[in-house]
């Protein structure tokens, strides 16, 4: 059983154990500076398949798959599949789950949804409900700019705070026991909206959210940035990660040089055209289980914070004139 | 509770944060795009002008000569479209590749080639003028205001 700790955090008793991990990219993220970490660098950004869509499922699946084989476990022998996507009713993951053939349960939070997975996940293991549990998120450019923004072939300029949605998929095999790093903490986010409603800037939309988490999450469980060897935010971008720095600093918590954003590390912006950075489900979840996980395994990391955050927003509810409520979660990652 | 932002404890007001990111973003940069509007339409619209001088030439009278170059820059613009290489020029073009005929086309054009694969019905179909509609009805709209008010001056 786990304990909590203040309003939003918790310690695992036994923490589960990252057992496996695993990454899929697309043909312009393999060019990035993670390219070394990258499990599986597609030449096709259709993956052999006859829409966007589809190839995205099929990389969120294949993803799964391909951390359950390193370490030989079968799909219908886990416990719990947990995944989510950007796409409306979070197709990508369902129709993934069609091909996994385990208990399966969809989760919906942006971008942060695979920080979300892991904590549930977590959680499902120390509550005792079951041993192993395998989570996944993923996103797709071209489905991406085709549901929130406008169709790939259609010359617009794109503003310069615009973000790049991965494509690409992370994912996790977590047991009960077993070698690799392991989760200690969680904090569940809450909502928090500063009135931003322009879906070109979704990392300052997000930022304070990041602040309302990070700083919940120092307070409940006593620790602070330096307690870190790594702090690190899913897809703030450049705007984003600067206004993070600005609200923790105003509240007297400084991120200096172990705070990164994802969004920042898996394009190189000098090089590829992609404006204030990386974006999508799939960005925090390619980094972590690539790049950071590797870099835990080696004892690079002693402890690593991540923070992932998640734009809620719709089509419609932009169109609206809504505002861009965001959400963060956390987790403790240690080298084990 | 703050219903809308869901902070609770309020440490920082709405216009507060505003002007934290209004100092935080990267400029546009409106100099540059501008003249780069201003060459890539001047060269459309030059490209147009040489076509009509073409027409004229063969023989074509000047009106006939006028609606063969909206359709050939139109098919141009469609076609540059289907090969992947108007998007590109609309990204350093901005303005100067959306607003001649051309722009048009490829408004019309990209999304029907991203619809075709929810069939011809309900994706071409029916999402083809999800951006050039807009421009469709209220172009209409102000084109019969005008010829209102033009029968009721004249």
């Amino acid at each position: 059983m786990g304990q909590k700790l203040g309003k939003h955090s918790f310690r695992f008793t036994k923490p589960p154990v990252i057992v496996s991990s695993a990454n899929i990219v697309g043909p312009m993220e393999g060019e990035g500076p993670l390219a070394a970490h990258c499990d599986w660098i597609l030449d096709d950004i259709l993956f052999g398949e006859s829409t966007w869509e589809r190839a995205e499922s099929k990389i969120l699946r294949e993803c799964a798959k391909l951390a359950m084989r390193k370490i030989n476990w079968r799909p219908p022998e886990i416990d719990f599949f947990l995944a989510g996507d950007l796409l409306d009713q979070i197709i990508s993951a369902n129709f993934a789950a069609r091909g996994i053939g385990a208990p399966f349960l969809g989760l919906f939070g942006a971008c942060s949804t695979f920080a979300e997975a892991i904590m549930l996940g977590c959680m499902l293991i120390d509550g005792g409900f079951g041993t192993r549990v395998v989570v996944a998120t993923g996103s797709h450019h071209n489905t991406a700019e085709r549901q929130f923004r406008f169709p790939i072939e259609q010359g617009v300029q794109r503003p310069p705070f615009a973000q790049w949605t991965v494509t690409g998929s992370g994912a996790l095999a977590m047991a009960d026991q077993g070698e690799g790093p392991v989760v200690t903490m969680g904090t569940a986010g809450k909502v928090v909206d500063m009135g931003i409603s322009d879906p070109n800037n979704m990392g300052a939309a997000m930022a304070p959210a990041a602040a309302d988490t990070l700083i919940s999450h120092f307070q409940d469980t006593g620790t602070a940035p330096a307690d870190y060897d790594l702090i690190l935010t899913g897809d703030l971008g450049r705007v984003g990660s600067e206004a993070l720095k600005d609200l923790m600093k105003m509240r007297g918590y400084l991120l200096e040089g172990n705070y990164f954003d994802c969004g920042m590390l898996i394009y190189d912006q000098s090089r590829q055209d992609v404006h204030a950075g990386g974006s999508g489900c799939g960005c925090s979840a390619v980094v972590f289980a690539g790049s950071i996980m590797n870099q835990l395994r080696e004892g690079r990391y002693r402890k690593v914070l991540l923070a992932p955050t998640g734009a809620l927003l719709s089509p419609v509810s932009t169109q609206q004139g809504e505002t861009i409520p965001g959400i963060a979660h956390a987790v403790v990652v240690e080298g084990g | 509770m703050n219903e809308k932002t869901g902070s609770g404890e309020q440490q920082l007001e709405i216009s507060e944060y505003q002007s934290l990111i209004n100092r935080i973003m990267p400029r546009h940069t409106y100099l540059k795009n501008a003249i780069l509007a201003f060459l890539v339409g001047g060269c459309i619209c030059l490209i147009g002008q040489f076509i009509l001088q073409i027409y004229t030439a063969q023989g074509l009278e000047q009106q006939q000569a006028q609606a063969a170059t909206s359709a050939t820059m139109v098919f141009l613009g469609a076609f540059l479209t289907g090969i992947g290489v108007y998007d590109r020029i609309g990204k350093h073009g901005g303005a100067g590749s959306i607003v001649p005929i051309t722009g048009f086309a490829n408004s019309i054009v990209a999304p029907a080639m991203e619809a075709r694969r929810e069939g011809f019905i309900f994706g071409i179909g029916a999402r083809m003028f999800t951006i050039a509609g807009p421009v469709l009805v209220y172009g209409f709209l102000i084109s019969v205001l005008i010829g209102i008010i033009y029968f009721l001056l004249r």
